[in-house]
Formats: structure tokens, sequence, C-alpha cells
């Protein structure tokens, strides 16, 4: 009696936990590092709808800031565990669909990330040179689709509507001098372009004040220290900012905006043949004026309501201005895609559907996806360490191994149904050392390659 | 921005020489001689569940090559790799602790730390703290959000 059930329990207790994570981010993998460490036996896969792994790491990440990418090395490591696999160039909600996923996994892990930009919903947004800072990213970056974009570079005044590190990053590769560009792993189109680039003088506009602005200090200090460039603020936008407010704020608060007023201070006269950046407070865009292109914009001035200085809301007062240009940048924020119908989504939000991560019975999200496009990797990696310890918990609670499950094998009776080249971790590798050594030539740490073709093609060799 | 530039260079030369410390220790123990002639002195990690971590680090090395030679288990430390740009590799000092600390946080250091979860005024991060004699029994506290996922 007493062998027959524990038998049972052996059994049960045989089955391997079979998971799968979608998406090859941040989140992706550090939730694969975290699975693979708790849990002895398992099936970890992740699956990636692009050849190439690490999501905003190696499409979003700025090339001059090459440190923030060690992460690669870390993901690396998790990639080579022996119970985790990687398998790119598999798309969710057009290769393979939630439901294919639950079949063949006793977990089905959501991550792939907030793909979607805002918009500014006014009119004249449809000017060919209002441009998504994402699109903008994406192509410095070598994001396959973006790698066209047709970006005009040819007028002097640009203006970039938000004001958080994306922002700063768009507005400081395009005023960097070009030699501190050649070293990085910028596409080589993208740098021959910007090398010829007349942009001269940035606008960072924000809806809202210098306490309510989203960059982070490091980014602002960076801009600051920028070489060949001038920072200029507005006097009028820190009027409200008395010395008895500033005594109210937290240590990161209070310490970024003693930088900004520091620097208002210090302030010397316009120096023409210097570039120009210019955060503006207050201003919401109403109106995009031009004839064929953005030539001007009306910005509404704002002011703010709320009791808690930290968290006012922008309102508009009946006062206008303009502000000439000659091309905009939206930089706004991103939301995420539903992309399978069978995901719960919040339209409004722009996320999945979850509560601390979990979706439903043996369904969780982490990452962008799950959280909003909020924070940095240090924000994404506390959350996945945090869904994946909560996966951990559950696979016992809710008892998610009663029956064994074909794990990769399902996924692989699909593609291969349907011919998709699917691209394993040593064809990452291949890929990475055919960037590596073609950057090596032209004395950059890496050149990428850009299409999905390419991708293959070296994957294959 | 030379200042970050200059530190990066001087991080990523130091791991790299920390891996060859490794080889040359594995090395020196098998012929059964005394080890590096650099003095060890001995660090405690205080994680937020309670565990107390000890490892020895030598005289020149930071906080993070001492998580990483001893294979600390705190995941997620230390992600940019010492180069400044992270700050999970967080920890709390106790006031004492902090003041006795002979180099003062740059700049660049608090920028990042003002990113950290549950800062205090004590607050420093693991790869910009070097070890010198004096630190000998040194304790410092991991912060929860790093090695214990919140739930
Ligand atoms: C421009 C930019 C710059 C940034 N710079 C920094 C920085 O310097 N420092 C910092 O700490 N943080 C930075 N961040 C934030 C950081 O990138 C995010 O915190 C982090 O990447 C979020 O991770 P994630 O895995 O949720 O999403 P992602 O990184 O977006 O990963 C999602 C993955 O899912 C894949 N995917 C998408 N759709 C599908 C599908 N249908 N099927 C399968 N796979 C799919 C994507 O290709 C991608 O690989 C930056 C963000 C942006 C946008
Ligand atoms: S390891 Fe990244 S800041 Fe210290």
């Amino acid at each position: 009696m007493y062998n027959l059930w524990f038998n049972r329990v052996h059994i049960k207790g045989a089955i391997k936990p079979k998971i799968c994570i979608v998406g090859a981010g941040p989140a992706g993998f550090y939730a694969a590092q975290h699975l693979s460490k708790k849990l002895e036996k398992s099936e970890i896969d992740i699956l990636e709808k692009l050849p190439v792994p690490f999501g905003l790491v190696r499409f979003g990440v700025a090339p001059d800031h090459p440190e923030v990418k060690n992460v690669i090395n870390t993901f690396t490591k998790t990639a080579q565990h022996p119970n985790v696999k990687y398998y790119g160039n598999i798309s969710f909600g057009k290769d393979v669909f939630l439901q294919d996923l639950q079949r063949f996994y006793h977990v089905v892990l959501l991550t792939y990330g907030a793909e979607e930009y805002r918009k500014l919903n006014i009119p004249g947004e449809e000017f060919h040179n209002v441009i998504p800072a994402r699109k903008i990213v994406g192509w410095y970056n070598g994001v396959p689709t973006d790698k066209d974009l047709n970006l005009n570079l040819d007028g002097e005044r640009m203006i970039i509507f938000g004001q958080g590190n994306v922002a700063i990053d768009v507005a400081r590769i395009l005023l960097s001098p070009i030699d501190q560009l050649k070293k990085t792993d910028i596409t080589e189109y993208a740098l021959e372009k910007i090398s010829q680039s007349k942009v001269k003088k940035i606008y960072l506009v924000g809806r809202r004040g210098p306490l309510q602005a989203a960059y982070t200090i490091k980014e602002l200090r960076e801009m600051l220290k920028l070489k060949g460039c001038q920072t200029i603020w507005r006097n009028e936008d820190f009027s409200a900012l008395t010395s008895e407010i500033l005594g109210t704020l937290a240590r990161p608060k209070k310490r970024i905006t003693e930088l900004m007023i520091s620097s208002l201070q210090q302030e010397t006269k316009l120096q023409p043949e210097l570039n120009f950046f210019s955060p503006i407070f207050f201003r919401s865009p109403l109106e995009i004026l031009g004839e064929q292109k953005a030539e001007k914009v009306i910005l509404g001035v704002n002011r703010l309501v709320g009791n808690d200085i930290l968290t006012q809301k922008a309102q508009l007062t009946d006062k206008t201005e303009d502000l000439e240009c000659d091309s905009i940048v939206t930089s706004i924020g991103y939301k995420g895609v539903q992309v399978d119908p069978s995901v719960p989504f919040d339209n409004q939000q722009g996320i999945v559907k979850n509560t601390d991560g979990k979706i439903s019975t043996g369904l969780y999200t982490t990452g962008w996806l799950g959280t909003g496009p909020v924070g940095v990797i240090l924000t994404t990696m506390s959350n996945a360490f945090s869904v994946a310890e909560r996966i951990v918990k559950d696979i016992n609670v809710d008892n998610l191994l009663e029956s064994n499950k074909k794990g990769y094998g399902g996924v692989q009776e699909i593609v291969n149904k349907n011919n998709i080249p699917v691209v394993n971790w040593q064809d990452w590798e291949k890929i990475d050392k055919h960037e590596v050594d073609k950057g090596k030539i032209i004395g950059k740490p890496r050149e990428k390659l850009v299409t999905i073709k390419d991708m293959l093609e070296v994957a294959n060799s | 921005m030379a200042f970050n530039i200059l530190r990066t260079g001087h991080r990523i030369g130091k791991i790299l020489n920390v891996k060859s410390a490794i080889h040359s220790t594995q090395r020196v123990l098998t012929v059964g001689q005394p080890v590096l002639n650099k003095k060890e002195v001995e660090v405690t990690f205080v994680k937020a569940n309670g565990d107390r971590l000890k490892a020895k680090g030598k005289v020149g090395d930071s906080l993070l090559d001492v998580v990483i030679n001893s294979n600390l288990d705190l995941d997620g430390f230390g992600a940019c790799e010492g180069t400044l740009t992270c700050s999970t590799c967080h920890l709390i000092c106790s006031q004492e602790t902090y003041d006795s600390l002979p180099n003062k946080p740059s700049e660049e250091e608090l920028d990042m730390l003002d990113l950290a979860y549950e800062l205090t005024d004590t607050s420093r991060l693991g790869c910009q703290i070097i070890l010198t004699e004096d630190m000998d029994g040194l304790t410092v506290k991991v912060p929860a959000t790093i090695n214990d996922a919140r739930s």
C-alpha cells in the first residue's frame, strides 16, 4: 500500500516542468535565469520573433552606451544552461498561438515587450517629417523593419516631444560629435547619414514641469557635458521652484532638480557655433502646421493642478505659443500589442491584463508587456525575478504538472510543417561572430546584420 | 563623460585581471605554495532574509569582485560588470561603516544610486568600494529587491 502511494507521488514528481517564455529580451532572460536556478529539472524554452536575441538591449540601448549591454554576458550564460533553449525566428501570434503553447507547456510566460509607440493624435502628425523616436532608435540600431526609414536631417531645428531617456538618447545621438559615434556599434548607414546631418538645435518639449521630467540624472548630466553642445533652459520654467520646495524633495528628485537649476544658473551667452539643446516645459502640442511638411507647431501653455507637487497634472490654459521647426520627433511612450486575440489585453494601457504577473492558471507575463514601458533594465530584472519566483511556487500550489506535455516537440511539428527556419543558440553565435568580425575591419565593436535574410543566411552557413 | 570612459576601461581591465587571478590561484594551490602576497580581508554580506555570506577579498578588489570571485549567491548583482551603469550592486552600510570608507561616492555613483530600490543615506555601489587593509571584517547589507524577489 505504502509503496504504491509512494510510487504515485514519485511518478507525479517525475514530470518535468516545461516552460515556454515568449520574447528574448531582458524580461525573458532574467526569468529564465531564475527558473533554471530554482527548478532542478525543467525544460525552459525561449521563443523569439527575430532570429537574434536580447530585445531592446540590442535594438534600444544607445550605441554610445556599450556598458549597459554588458548584461548580454549574463544572458548568454543563461542561454547556455543545459535546461534552457533558445529558438529564434518564431513569431508568437503568427507562427504559434497561445492555444498551441498552452497545450505543449505547463507554464507559458509572455515577455514580448511593448513595441507600439504612442501618437500625439493632433492634426499635422501625418507629415513625412514627423517621426516616432522609436523608429529613429530602430534605424540607428539596425531593426530590420526600420532600416529603410526615410529620415531627413537637412534642417537645423528639431522638436522632440517627450522628456524621457529615449528622447534624450535621440537628441544626444544626433548632436554628438561624429567621432564619438564612429567607435560604437551604430549601423554604418546611420553613421553616414548623421555625419551629413544639419540638425543643430533640438528642443525637448514636455507637458509638465522640471519636477515631472522623466529623464534620469545620468542621461541629463551626459547631455550637459556633451562636447560642442550648449544646454539652454528657460528661466521662467523654474520660477515656482523655491528653496522651500526643494527642501521637501527626496534625494534623487532633489539632486536632479538641483542639477537643472545649477546648469540654468551657469548659463553663459549663446554661442552660435555650438549645437543647442533646449528643454522646454509646460507646453502641449495642439497642431502641426506647414505646406508640404511640418514647419511650425502651435503649443498650448499648461499650468499644473493637483496637491502633490510630484504628480501634478497638466491643464491647458487659453494661451498658446508658436515654435518653428524643420522636423519633429515624437517620444511620448510605448505600449504593448495584443498579437494573439486570446491574450487578455488592456488596450487602454497597452499591457496584458495581469495581477502581479499572473494572467490565469499557468499563464504569466513580465517585463514591459506586463508592467508597461517603465523603468530601466534593473526594474525589468526585479520584476522578472519576482514573477519567476511566483511561477516556482504556483507549480505546486496550482498543480500545474498534472500530465506530461510535449514541450518544444509540439512547436517543432508546427514550424516544420510551415517550413519556418528556426535559429538556435549555436546559430546565433555564428551571427554574433560574423557581426563582430565585420565590425573589426572598420574599427567598431560590431557591425550588425540588418535584414532577416542575411541573419538566416549566416545562421545556416 | 571622459571620467566615465576612463573608469570603464579601468573596470574592464580589472575584471580580466580577476579571471587571471583565479587561474593563478588555482595553479598556485596545486603546487601548494602560499597564495599571492596581497593581503586578504574578510567581508560579510547580509541578505535581506538574514543569511550571512562571508567571503574573502584581496586589497584592491572591489566588493563586486569579491561577490564574483567567491561566487556568492546574489542574483542579478553586478549586471553592468562594474561600469557604473546599472545600480544592481547596491549595498547598504551602517552609518559607522559608511563614514569609515576611504573613498566618498562620486557624482556618477550617486547618480546611479538614485535609481536603486530602497535607497538610504548610507547606500553605496559595491563596484565602487575598493578594499583596503583596514576593511577587514567589513559588513554590508544587500537590499531585498535584488536577491529575493518581491511578491
Ligand atoms: C530606446 C530605449 C533605450 C533604452 N535604454 C536603456 C538603458 O540605457 N539602460 C537601461 O537600463 N534600460 C534602457 N531601456 C529600457 C530597457 O530596454 C527595458 O527595461 C527592457 O528592455 C524591457 O525588457 P522586456 O524584455 O520587457 O522587453 P524587450 O527588450 O522589448 O524584449 C521583448 C522581446 O520580445 C520579442 N518579441 C516581440 N514580439 C514578439 C512576438 N510576437 N513573438 C515572439 N517574440 C516577440 C522582441 O523581439 C524582443 O526580443 C531602454 C529602452 C528603450 C526603448
Ligand atoms: S555593477 Fe553596475 S553599477 Fe555597479
